[in-house]
Protein backbone atom coordinates (compact mmCIF):
# COMPACT_ATOMS: atom_id res chain seq x y z
CA UNK A 1 0.00 0.00 0.00
CA UNK A 2 2.88 2.43 0.84
CA UNK A 3 4.43 1.20 -2.19
CA UNK A 4 1.76 2.01 -4.32
CA UNK A 5 0.72 5.41 -2.32
CA UNK A 6 4.88 6.52 -3.24
CA UNK A 7 4.33 5.64 -6.85
CA UNK A 8 1.34 8.16 -7.03
CA UNK A 9 2.84 10.37 -5.45
CA UNK A 10 5.91 10.13 -7.71
CA UNK A 11 3.63 10.44 -10.83
CA UNK A 12 1.92 13.12 -9.97
CA UNK A 13 5.30 15.20 -9.15
CA UNK A 14 6.94 13.72 -12.56
CA UNK A 15 3.50 14.62 -14.50
CA UNK A 16 3.49 18.30 -12.40
CA UNK A 17 7.12 18.66 -13.38
CA UNK A 18 6.90 18.00 -17.37
CA UNK A 19 3.26 20.23 -17.36
CA UNK A 20 5.03 23.15 -16.10
CA UNK A 21 8.29 22.68 -18.30
CA UNK A 22 5.18 22.32 -20.76
CA UNK A 23 3.82 25.29 -19.93
CA UNK A 24 6.81 27.28 -19.53
CA UNK A 25 7.83 26.55 -23.15
CA UNK A 26 4.53 27.50 -25.08
CA UNK A 27 4.53 30.71 -22.70
CA UNK A 28 7.34 31.90 -24.70
CA UNK A 29 5.75 31.09 -27.72
CA UNK A 30 2.38 32.83 -27.18
CA UNK A 31 3.98 35.77 -26.23
CA UNK A 32 6.27 36.15 -29.22
CA UNK A 33 3.27 35.20 -31.56
CA UNK A 34 1.21 37.56 -29.52
CA UNK A 35 3.63 40.77 -29.80
CA UNK A 36 3.44 39.94 -33.56
CA UNK A 37 -0.03 40.03 -34.43
CA UNK A 38 -0.99 42.89 -31.62
CA UNK A 39 2.20 45.14 -33.57
CA UNK A 40 1.89 43.31 -36.88
CA UNK A 41 -2.33 43.40 -37.13
CA UNK A 42 -1.82 47.75 -36.48
CA UNK A 43 0.48 47.54 -39.10
CA UNK A 44 -1.36 46.54 -41.83
CA UNK A 45 -2.76 48.16 -44.95
CA UNK A 46 -3.95 47.13 -48.34
CA UNK A 47 -0.51 49.63 -49.34
CA UNK A 48 1.56 47.52 -48.02
CA UNK A 49 1.51 44.80 -51.29
CA UNK A 50 0.56 47.90 -53.49
CA UNK A 51 3.52 50.57 -52.33
CA UNK A 52 7.47 50.16 -52.32
CA UNK A 53 9.63 50.57 -49.52
CA UNK A 54 8.98 54.24 -48.78
CA UNK A 55 11.57 57.04 -47.36
CA UNK A 56 11.84 57.70 -43.69
CA UNK A 57 9.15 60.52 -42.96
CA UNK A 58 7.20 59.65 -45.96
CA UNK A 59 3.38 59.21 -45.14
CA UNK A 60 2.98 56.50 -47.45
CA UNK A 61 4.67 53.18 -48.58
CA UNK A 62 4.41 49.28 -48.36
CA UNK A 63 6.37 46.29 -49.06
CA UNK A 64 5.89 45.61 -52.46
CA UNK A 65 9.62 45.03 -53.50
CA UNK A 66 10.52 42.89 -50.87
CA UNK A 67 7.47 40.84 -50.94
CA UNK A 68 8.16 40.05 -54.42
CA UNK A 69 11.68 39.99 -53.74
CA UNK A 70 11.49 37.41 -51.35
CA UNK A 71 9.06 35.25 -52.93
CA UNK A 72 11.43 35.28 -55.74
CA UNK A 73 14.53 34.64 -53.55
CA UNK A 74 12.90 32.03 -51.34
CA UNK A 75 11.55 30.01 -54.63
CA UNK A 76 14.70 30.55 -56.93
CA UNK A 77 16.66 28.75 -53.73
CA UNK A 78 14.18 26.14 -53.41
CA UNK A 79 14.35 25.12 -57.07
CA UNK A 80 18.16 25.23 -57.16
CA UNK A 81 18.04 23.45 -53.57
CA UNK A 82 15.72 21.11 -53.52
CA UNK A 83 16.19 18.85 -56.61
CA UNK A 84 20.25 18.15 -55.89
CA UNK A 85 18.89 17.80 -52.11
CA UNK A 86 16.43 14.85 -53.37
CA UNK A 87 19.04 13.44 -55.70
CA UNK A 88 21.25 13.14 -52.83
CA UNK A 89 18.76 11.78 -50.29
CA UNK A 90 17.77 9.30 -53.29
CA UNK A 91 22.00 8.33 -53.20
CA UNK A 92 22.11 8.09 -49.60
CA UNK A 93 18.34 5.80 -48.74
CA UNK A 94 18.84 3.98 -51.73
CA UNK A 95 22.67 2.91 -52.65
CA UNK A 96 24.71 4.65 -49.93
CA UNK A 97 23.33 3.37 -46.78
CA UNK A 98 26.52 2.02 -45.99
CA UNK A 99 29.58 2.65 -47.69
CA UNK A 100 32.64 4.94 -47.29
CA UNK A 101 30.61 7.68 -49.57
CA UNK A 102 27.16 7.19 -48.07
CA UNK A 103 29.02 7.65 -44.72
CA UNK A 104 31.57 10.88 -45.48
CA UNK A 105 28.38 12.27 -47.38
CA UNK A 106 26.31 12.04 -44.13
CA UNK A 107 28.80 13.05 -42.31
CA UNK A 108 29.16 16.34 -44.34
CA UNK A 109 25.68 17.01 -44.43
CA UNK A 110 25.03 17.27 -40.48
CA UNK A 111 28.03 19.72 -40.55
CA UNK A 112 26.23 21.71 -43.00
CA UNK A 113 22.85 21.23 -41.62
CA UNK A 114 24.14 22.69 -38.43
CA UNK A 115 25.99 25.46 -39.74
CA UNK A 116 25.25 29.41 -38.57
CA UNK A 117 23.92 30.68 -41.74
CA UNK A 118 25.77 33.85 -41.41
CA UNK A 119 28.59 31.08 -42.12
CA UNK A 120 27.14 30.08 -45.29
CA UNK A 121 26.47 33.85 -46.25
CA UNK A 122 30.00 34.76 -45.62
CA UNK A 123 31.13 32.12 -47.90
CA UNK A 124 28.84 33.25 -50.44
CA UNK A 125 29.90 36.68 -50.28
CA UNK A 126 33.38 35.46 -50.79
CA UNK A 127 32.61 33.20 -53.46
CA UNK A 128 30.22 35.23 -55.32
CA UNK A 129 29.29 38.57 -54.51
CA UNK A 130 33.02 39.00 -53.31
CA UNK A 131 34.73 38.08 -57.68
CA UNK A 132 31.04 39.54 -59.16
CA UNK A 133 32.27 42.69 -57.53
CA UNK A 134 28.25 43.05 -57.09
CA UNK A 135 25.38 42.11 -54.15
CA UNK A 136 22.98 40.14 -56.46
CA UNK A 137 19.60 38.24 -56.05
CA UNK A 138 21.85 34.92 -57.89
CA UNK A 139 23.57 35.41 -54.80
CA UNK A 140 21.28 35.63 -52.57
CA UNK A 141 19.01 32.97 -54.17
CA UNK A 142 22.53 30.50 -53.55
CA UNK A 143 22.91 30.91 -50.42
CA UNK A 144 19.11 30.15 -49.55
CA UNK A 145 19.74 27.25 -51.59
CA UNK A 146 23.07 25.96 -49.78
CA UNK A 147 20.22 26.32 -46.86
CA UNK A 148 17.31 24.84 -48.19
CA UNK A 149 20.11 21.16 -49.63
CA UNK A 150 20.77 19.67 -46.08
CA UNK A 151 17.48 20.07 -44.85
CA UNK A 152 15.99 17.99 -48.11
CA UNK A 153 18.77 15.99 -48.19
CA UNK A 154 18.56 14.85 -44.64
CA UNK A 155 13.99 14.68 -44.93
CA UNK A 156 14.14 12.86 -48.20
CA UNK A 157 16.92 10.16 -46.61
CA UNK A 158 14.87 9.30 -43.81
CA UNK A 159 11.42 9.41 -45.33
CA UNK A 160 13.00 6.44 -47.56
CA UNK A 161 14.43 4.67 -44.98
CA UNK A 162 10.67 4.50 -43.56
CA UNK A 163 9.22 3.01 -46.66
CA UNK A 164 9.90 -0.52 -45.63
CA UNK A 165 12.73 -3.19 -47.54
CA UNK A 166 9.81 -5.51 -48.32
CA UNK A 167 8.01 -2.89 -50.78
CA UNK A 168 11.63 -2.87 -52.88
CA UNK A 169 12.10 -6.43 -52.72
CA UNK A 170 8.14 -7.02 -54.39
CA UNK A 171 9.75 -4.64 -57.08
CA UNK A 172 12.38 -6.47 -57.58
CA UNK A 173 11.19 -9.32 -57.19
CA UNK A 174 8.54 -8.66 -60.38
CA UNK A 175 11.90 -8.11 -62.10
CA UNK A 176 12.26 -4.55 -61.79
CA UNK A 177 15.51 -2.87 -62.67
CA UNK A 178 16.57 -0.34 -59.69
CA UNK A 179 15.64 3.22 -61.18
CA UNK A 180 12.17 2.11 -62.07
CA UNK A 181 11.88 0.60 -58.34
CA UNK A 182 12.93 3.85 -56.92
CA UNK A 183 11.16 6.26 -58.90
CA UNK A 184 8.04 4.13 -59.34
CA UNK A 185 7.85 2.47 -55.87
CA UNK A 186 9.88 4.19 -53.43
CA UNK A 187 10.11 7.74 -53.80
CA UNK A 188 6.14 7.23 -54.85
CA UNK A 189 5.62 5.78 -51.51
CA UNK A 190 7.79 8.33 -49.64
CA UNK A 191 6.10 11.23 -51.56
CA UNK A 192 4.54 13.31 -49.12
CA UNK A 193 7.04 12.76 -46.38
CA UNK A 194 9.53 14.59 -49.04
CA UNK A 195 7.23 17.06 -49.87
CA UNK A 196 7.15 18.23 -46.48
CA UNK A 197 10.92 18.01 -46.07
CA UNK A 198 10.96 20.86 -49.06
CA UNK A 199 8.28 22.62 -47.42
CA UNK A 200 9.80 22.92 -43.85
CA UNK A 201 13.06 23.87 -45.77
CA UNK A 202 10.99 26.87 -47.21
CA UNK A 203 9.90 27.73 -43.84
CA UNK A 204 13.35 27.66 -42.63
CA UNK A 205 14.81 30.01 -45.43
CA UNK A 206 11.94 32.38 -45.27
CA UNK A 207 13.33 34.19 -42.42
CA UNK A 208 16.80 33.88 -42.59
CA UNK A 209 18.12 37.31 -42.98
CA UNK A 210 22.03 37.07 -42.35
CA UNK A 211 22.60 34.74 -45.49
CA UNK A 212 20.84 37.65 -47.37
CA UNK A 213 22.64 40.64 -45.84
CA UNK A 214 25.85 39.66 -47.77
CA UNK A 215 24.42 38.54 -50.59
CA UNK A 216 21.26 40.50 -52.48
CA UNK A 217 21.27 42.87 -49.45
CA UNK A 218 18.24 44.91 -50.32
CA UNK A 219 16.81 47.58 -52.48
CA UNK A 220 15.31 50.04 -51.89
CA UNK A 221 13.32 49.98 -55.06
CA UNK A 222 11.46 47.79 -57.12
CA UNK A 223 13.74 45.65 -59.03
CA UNK A 224 13.65 42.29 -60.87
CA UNK A 225 16.82 41.92 -61.92
CA UNK A 226 18.32 38.95 -60.45
CA UNK A 227 21.94 40.74 -61.10
CA UNK A 228 21.17 43.99 -59.16
CA UNK A 229 20.59 43.67 -55.22
CA UNK A 230 16.96 42.77 -54.78
CA UNK A 231 14.92 43.77 -52.00
CA UNK A 232 13.65 40.70 -49.40
CA UNK A 233 11.38 40.57 -46.29
CA UNK A 234 14.32 39.56 -43.57
CA UNK A 235 16.74 42.61 -44.29
CA UNK A 236 14.02 45.03 -44.73
CA UNK A 237 12.66 44.18 -41.34
CA UNK A 238 16.67 44.72 -39.85
CA UNK A 239 16.92 47.59 -41.56
CA UNK A 240 13.50 49.11 -41.04
CA UNK A 241 13.34 48.29 -36.83
CA UNK A 242 16.87 49.21 -36.42
CA UNK A 243 15.44 52.29 -37.96
CA UNK A 244 14.56 55.87 -35.18
CA UNK A 245 11.51 56.18 -37.65
CA UNK A 246 8.07 54.90 -36.53
CA UNK A 247 6.78 54.60 -40.11
CA UNK A 248 9.74 52.24 -40.43
CA UNK A 249 9.23 50.11 -37.40
CA UNK A 250 5.40 49.78 -38.39
CA UNK A 251 6.30 48.40 -41.18
CA UNK A 252 8.85 46.16 -39.85
CA UNK A 253 6.19 44.55 -37.80
CA UNK A 254 4.02 43.95 -40.67
CA UNK A 255 6.70 42.50 -42.15
CA UNK A 256 7.19 39.85 -39.45
CA UNK A 257 3.32 39.28 -39.43
CA UNK A 258 3.50 38.24 -43.05
CA UNK A 259 6.44 36.18 -42.75
CA UNK A 260 5.19 34.22 -39.64
CA UNK A 261 2.00 33.39 -41.29
CA UNK A 262 3.64 32.03 -44.22
CA UNK A 263 5.30 29.88 -42.26
CA UNK A 264 2.46 29.14 -40.29
CA UNK A 265 0.32 28.56 -43.11
CA UNK A 266 3.53 26.03 -44.86
CA UNK A 267 3.75 24.35 -41.82
CA UNK A 268 0.07 23.70 -41.64
CA UNK A 269 0.23 22.65 -45.39
CA UNK A 270 2.72 20.19 -44.56
CA UNK A 271 1.04 18.62 -42.12
CA UNK A 272 -2.18 18.10 -43.78
CA UNK A 273 -0.03 17.26 -46.59
CA UNK A 274 1.34 14.07 -44.43
CA UNK A 275 -1.66 13.21 -42.94
CA UNK A 276 -4.01 13.08 -46.54
CA UNK A 277 -1.01 10.92 -47.46
CA UNK A 278 -1.21 8.50 -44.04
CA UNK A 279 -5.33 8.25 -44.69
CA UNK A 280 -5.27 6.98 -48.36
CA UNK B 1 20.03 -38.74 -49.60
CA UNK B 2 18.10 -42.19 -48.82
CA UNK B 3 15.44 -39.89 -46.71
CA UNK B 4 14.37 -38.38 -50.17
CA UNK B 5 11.66 -40.04 -52.17
CA UNK B 6 12.22 -38.37 -55.89
CA UNK B 7 9.70 -36.95 -57.87
CA UNK B 8 8.62 -38.87 -61.10
CA UNK B 9 10.71 -38.99 -63.86
CA UNK B 10 10.36 -35.72 -66.14
CA UNK B 11 7.99 -33.71 -63.97
CA UNK B 12 11.13 -31.64 -62.26
CA UNK B 13 10.61 -27.89 -63.01
CA UNK B 14 13.19 -27.24 -60.63
CA UNK B 15 16.53 -29.32 -59.76
CA UNK B 16 19.07 -27.74 -57.04
CA UNK B 17 22.15 -29.97 -57.57
CA UNK B 18 24.93 -29.78 -54.82
CA UNK B 19 23.51 -26.22 -53.93
CA UNK B 20 25.57 -24.57 -51.36
CA UNK B 21 24.54 -20.84 -50.07
CA UNK B 22 26.32 -18.42 -47.78
CA UNK B 23 25.72 -15.19 -45.84
CA UNK B 24 29.30 -13.58 -45.50
CA UNK B 25 30.78 -16.88 -43.45
CA UNK B 26 27.91 -18.30 -42.94
CA UNK B 27 27.24 -22.06 -44.29
CA UNK B 28 22.88 -21.36 -44.05
CA UNK B 29 22.40 -23.90 -46.26
CA UNK B 30 24.45 -27.35 -47.25
CA UNK B 31 25.02 -29.09 -50.31
CA UNK B 32 20.83 -28.80 -50.87
CA UNK B 33 20.02 -31.52 -53.71
CA UNK B 34 16.52 -32.53 -54.73
CA UNK B 35 13.99 -31.46 -57.40
CA UNK B 36 10.40 -29.51 -57.60
CA UNK B 37 7.77 -30.88 -59.77
CA UNK B 38 5.76 -29.12 -62.10
CA UNK B 39 2.30 -27.75 -61.62
CA UNK B 40 2.63 -28.87 -57.77
CA UNK B 41 2.89 -27.22 -54.61
CA UNK B 42 5.85 -27.76 -52.97
CA UNK B 43 6.10 -27.26 -49.16
CA UNK B 44 9.37 -25.98 -47.00
CA UNK B 45 8.75 -26.30 -43.19
CA UNK B 46 11.02 -26.44 -40.24
CA UNK B 47 12.13 -24.36 -36.96
CA UNK B 48 12.56 -20.61 -37.38
CA UNK B 49 16.44 -20.40 -39.02
CA UNK B 50 16.01 -23.78 -40.83
CA UNK B 51 17.26 -22.13 -43.67
CA UNK B 52 13.79 -22.47 -45.84
CA UNK B 53 12.84 -18.79 -46.80
CA UNK B 54 16.83 -18.89 -47.52
CA UNK B 55 16.43 -21.35 -50.07
CA UNK B 56 13.08 -19.94 -51.07
CA UNK B 57 14.42 -16.95 -52.03
CA UNK B 58 17.31 -18.38 -54.35
CA UNK B 59 15.38 -19.11 -56.88
CA UNK B 60 14.65 -15.69 -58.24
CA UNK B 61 17.83 -14.58 -56.95
CA UNK B 62 16.70 -12.16 -54.59
CA UNK B 63 19.91 -12.39 -52.80
CA UNK B 64 21.39 -10.65 -55.38
CA UNK B 65 19.72 -7.32 -53.61
CA UNK B 66 22.61 -7.89 -50.80
CA UNK B 67 26.30 -7.70 -51.64
CA UNK B 68 27.42 -10.40 -48.70
CA UNK B 69 24.88 -13.45 -49.98
CA UNK B 70 27.04 -16.07 -52.34
CA UNK B 71 25.45 -19.36 -53.87
CA UNK B 72 27.39 -21.93 -54.96
CA UNK B 73 26.21 -25.04 -57.29
CA UNK B 74 23.31 -25.06 -59.77
CA UNK B 75 19.60 -24.64 -59.56
CA UNK B 76 18.10 -25.42 -63.01
CA UNK B 77 14.80 -24.07 -63.88
CA UNK B 78 13.70 -26.31 -66.81
CA UNK B 79 17.18 -27.55 -67.65
CA UNK B 80 18.61 -23.88 -67.57
CA UNK B 81 21.11 -23.18 -64.50
CA UNK B 82 19.39 -19.78 -63.05
CA UNK B 83 23.10 -19.68 -61.10
CA UNK B 84 24.85 -18.72 -64.38
CA UNK B 85 25.97 -15.16 -64.46
CA UNK B 86 24.90 -14.72 -67.74
CA UNK B 87 21.50 -15.39 -66.68
CA UNK B 88 19.46 -12.07 -67.06
CA UNK B 89 17.91 -11.54 -63.69
CA UNK B 90 15.01 -9.16 -65.07
CA UNK B 91 14.18 -12.04 -67.44
CA UNK B 92 14.55 -15.23 -64.50
CA UNK B 93 12.11 -12.77 -62.27
CA UNK B 94 9.41 -12.55 -64.99
CA UNK B 95 9.43 -16.68 -64.99
CA UNK B 96 9.61 -16.59 -61.22
CA UNK B 97 7.14 -14.76 -59.27
CA UNK B 98 6.82 -14.29 -55.37
CA UNK B 99 4.76 -13.37 -53.02
CA UNK B 100 5.60 -11.78 -49.52
CA UNK B 101 4.81 -12.20 -45.70
CA UNK B 102 3.39 -9.39 -45.38
CA UNK B 103 0.83 -7.98 -48.18
CA UNK B 104 2.86 -5.23 -50.39
CA UNK B 105 0.88 -3.57 -52.55
CA UNK B 106 2.46 -0.97 -54.00
CA UNK B 107 1.59 3.35 -53.57
CA UNK B 108 -0.86 2.91 -56.42
CA UNK B 109 -4.23 1.79 -57.92
CA UNK B 110 -5.21 -1.51 -57.78
CA UNK B 111 -4.98 -1.44 -61.45
CA UNK B 112 -1.49 0.31 -61.64
CA UNK B 113 -0.10 -2.47 -58.97
CA UNK B 114 -1.24 -5.32 -61.84
CA UNK B 115 -0.22 -3.22 -64.50
CA UNK B 116 3.28 -2.52 -63.55
CA UNK B 117 5.13 -5.94 -63.72
CA UNK B 118 3.22 -6.39 -67.06
CA UNK B 119 4.19 -3.64 -67.82
CA UNK B 120 8.26 -4.24 -67.08
CA UNK B 121 8.38 -7.28 -69.67
CA UNK B 122 5.87 -6.66 -72.32
CA UNK B 123 4.37 -4.02 -74.60
CA UNK B 124 0.35 -4.47 -74.35
CA UNK B 125 -2.27 -2.20 -76.04
CA UNK B 126 -4.64 -0.79 -73.26
CA UNK B 127 -7.82 -2.92 -74.50
CA UNK B 128 -4.71 -6.24 -74.13
CA UNK B 129 -3.03 -4.42 -70.80
CA UNK B 130 -7.45 -4.56 -69.40
CA UNK B 131 -7.74 -7.40 -70.14
CA UNK B 132 -4.60 -9.31 -68.50
CA UNK B 133 -5.53 -7.05 -65.06
CA UNK B 134 -8.89 -8.71 -65.19
CA UNK B 135 -7.43 -11.87 -66.08
CA UNK B 136 -5.14 -11.57 -63.11
CA UNK B 137 -7.35 -10.54 -60.52
CA UNK B 138 -10.05 -13.23 -61.91
CA UNK B 139 -7.40 -15.80 -61.28
CA UNK B 140 -6.71 -14.51 -57.69
CA UNK B 141 -10.49 -14.47 -56.75
CA UNK B 142 -9.93 -10.65 -56.26
CA UNK B 143 -11.93 -9.91 -59.51
CA UNK B 144 -15.51 -9.76 -57.89
CA UNK B 145 -14.89 -7.29 -54.67
CA UNK B 146 -12.56 -4.51 -56.91
CA UNK B 147 -14.05 -4.46 -60.50
CA UNK B 148 -15.57 -1.39 -59.84
CA UNK B 149 -12.85 0.41 -58.01
CA UNK B 150 -9.78 -0.60 -59.83
CA UNK B 151 -8.60 3.56 -59.38
CA UNK B 152 -8.49 3.42 -55.87
CA UNK B 153 -5.44 3.17 -53.56
CA UNK B 154 -4.68 -0.74 -53.71
CA UNK B 155 -3.53 0.10 -50.00
CA UNK B 156 -7.26 0.82 -49.21
CA UNK B 157 -7.69 -3.21 -49.51
CA UNK B 158 -7.62 -5.20 -46.31
CA UNK B 159 -4.97 -7.26 -45.41
CA UNK B 160 -6.37 -10.70 -46.89
CA UNK B 161 -7.22 -8.31 -50.54
CA UNK B 162 -3.89 -6.91 -50.06
CA UNK B 163 -2.36 -10.18 -50.56
CA UNK B 164 -4.47 -11.48 -53.03
CA UNK B 165 -3.20 -8.38 -55.26
CA UNK B 166 0.11 -9.17 -54.57
CA UNK B 167 -0.59 -12.88 -55.49
CA UNK B 168 -2.56 -11.12 -58.85
CA UNK B 169 0.58 -9.05 -59.45
CA UNK B 170 2.72 -11.85 -59.68
CA UNK B 171 1.02 -13.92 -62.26
CA UNK B 172 -0.38 -11.26 -64.18
CA UNK B 173 3.45 -11.41 -65.64
CA UNK B 174 2.49 -15.30 -66.70
CA UNK B 175 5.75 -16.57 -64.80
CA UNK B 176 6.10 -20.63 -64.90
CA UNK B 177 7.07 -20.67 -60.77
CA UNK B 178 5.42 -18.80 -58.07
CA UNK B 179 7.23 -18.53 -55.03
CA UNK B 180 5.09 -17.78 -51.65
CA UNK B 181 6.82 -16.78 -48.46
CA UNK B 182 4.31 -17.21 -45.35
CA UNK B 183 2.06 -15.75 -47.37
CA UNK B 184 -0.73 -16.07 -45.09
CA UNK B 185 1.52 -15.67 -41.65
CA UNK B 186 0.02 -12.22 -41.21
CA UNK B 187 -3.84 -12.80 -42.14
CA UNK B 188 -6.38 -13.92 -40.21
CA UNK B 189 -8.12 -17.19 -41.09
CA UNK B 190 -10.80 -16.55 -42.94
CA UNK B 191 -8.27 -14.56 -45.33
CA UNK B 192 -5.93 -17.53 -44.91
CA UNK B 193 -8.87 -20.04 -46.23
CA UNK B 194 -9.21 -17.84 -49.10
CA UNK B 195 -5.64 -18.33 -49.85
CA UNK B 196 -5.47 -21.39 -49.33
CA UNK B 197 -8.33 -22.22 -51.60
CA UNK B 198 -6.73 -19.93 -54.15
CA UNK B 199 -3.19 -22.21 -53.91
CA UNK B 200 -5.12 -25.26 -54.84
CA UNK B 201 -6.70 -23.12 -58.21
CA UNK B 202 -3.49 -21.69 -59.12
CA UNK B 203 -1.55 -25.21 -59.35
CA UNK B 204 -3.09 -25.96 -62.79
CA UNK B 205 -1.13 -23.26 -63.95
CA UNK B 206 1.72 -22.93 -62.21
CA UNK B 207 4.29 -24.46 -60.09
CA UNK B 208 3.95 -23.47 -56.40
CA UNK B 209 6.72 -23.07 -53.61
CA UNK B 210 5.31 -21.70 -50.39
CA UNK B 211 7.28 -21.69 -47.07
CA UNK B 212 5.21 -21.85 -43.89
CA UNK B 213 5.26 -22.49 -40.20
CA UNK B 214 2.17 -23.67 -40.20
CA UNK B 215 2.53 -27.83 -40.32
CA UNK B 216 -1.43 -28.07 -40.71
CA UNK B 217 -0.75 -25.76 -43.85
CA UNK B 218 1.99 -27.77 -45.40
CA UNK B 219 -0.63 -30.81 -44.82
CA UNK B 220 -3.68 -29.55 -45.95
CA UNK B 221 -2.12 -27.63 -49.41
CA UNK B 222 1.24 -29.65 -50.37
CA UNK B 223 1.93 -32.36 -52.84
CA UNK B 224 5.47 -32.65 -51.57
CA UNK B 225 6.71 -31.44 -48.21
CA UNK B 226 10.51 -30.51 -47.86
CA UNK B 227 11.62 -30.54 -44.29
CA UNK B 228 14.52 -28.70 -43.47
CA UNK B 229 16.92 -28.16 -40.00
CA UNK B 230 19.75 -26.13 -39.42
CA UNK B 231 20.71 -25.65 -43.42
CA UNK B 232 20.14 -29.20 -44.43
CA UNK B 233 17.52 -30.82 -46.57
CA UNK B 234 15.88 -33.54 -43.76
CA UNK B 235 13.99 -35.08 -45.85
CA UNK B 236 12.05 -34.80 -48.96
CA UNK B 237 8.70 -36.50 -50.15
CA UNK B 238 4.95 -36.52 -51.18
CA UNK B 239 3.13 -34.95 -48.20
CA UNK B 240 1.09 -37.66 -47.21
CA UNK B 241 3.94 -39.89 -46.66
CA UNK B 242 6.14 -37.33 -44.89
CA UNK B 243 3.19 -36.61 -42.29
CA UNK B 244 1.94 -40.01 -42.20
CA UNK B 245 5.42 -42.20 -42.33
CA UNK B 246 8.24 -40.18 -41.61
CA UNK B 247 11.28 -41.79 -42.64
CA UNK B 248 13.59 -39.68 -40.10
CA UNK B 249 13.51 -39.67 -36.80
CA UNK B 250 13.74 -35.82 -36.95
CA UNK B 251 11.06 -35.17 -39.41
CA UNK B 252 8.85 -36.98 -36.95
CA UNK B 253 9.57 -35.13 -33.82
CA UNK B 254 9.41 -32.25 -35.63
CA UNK B 255 5.62 -32.46 -37.40
CA UNK B 256 4.62 -34.03 -33.80
CA UNK B 257 5.55 -30.87 -32.07
CA UNK B 258 8.33 -32.59 -29.66
CA UNK B 259 10.64 -29.76 -30.78
CA UNK B 260 10.29 -26.34 -33.14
Amino acid sequence: MDLHRRRKLVNRLALGLSMGAMAFGLTWLIWILWTVLDLGVGALSLSLFTEMTPPPGADTGGLLNAIVGSLILVGLGTAIGSPVGILAGIYLAEFGRSNWLGRITRFVNDLLLSAPSIVIGLFVYATVVATTGRFSGWAGALALALLVLPVVIRTTENMLMLVPNSLREAAFALGAPRHVVILRVTLRAARSGVVTGVLLAVARIAGETAPLLFTALSNQFWSLSLNEPMANLPVTIFKFAMSPFQDWQRLAWAGVLLISLGVLGLNILARILFRAEKLS
Amino acid sequence: MNAHTPIPAGEAQIAFRNFNFFYGDFHALKNIHFEIARSKVTAFIGPSGCGKSTLLRTINRMYDLYPHQRAEGEILLDGQNLLDPRMDVAALRARVGMVFQKPTPFPMSIYDNIAFGVGLHERLSRADLDDRVEWALRKAALWDEVKDKLKQSGMSLSGGQQQRLCIARGIAVKPKVVLLDEPTSALDPIATARIEELIDELKDDFTIVIVTHNMQQAARISDYTAYMYLGELIEFGLTDQLFVNPRQKATEDYITGRFG
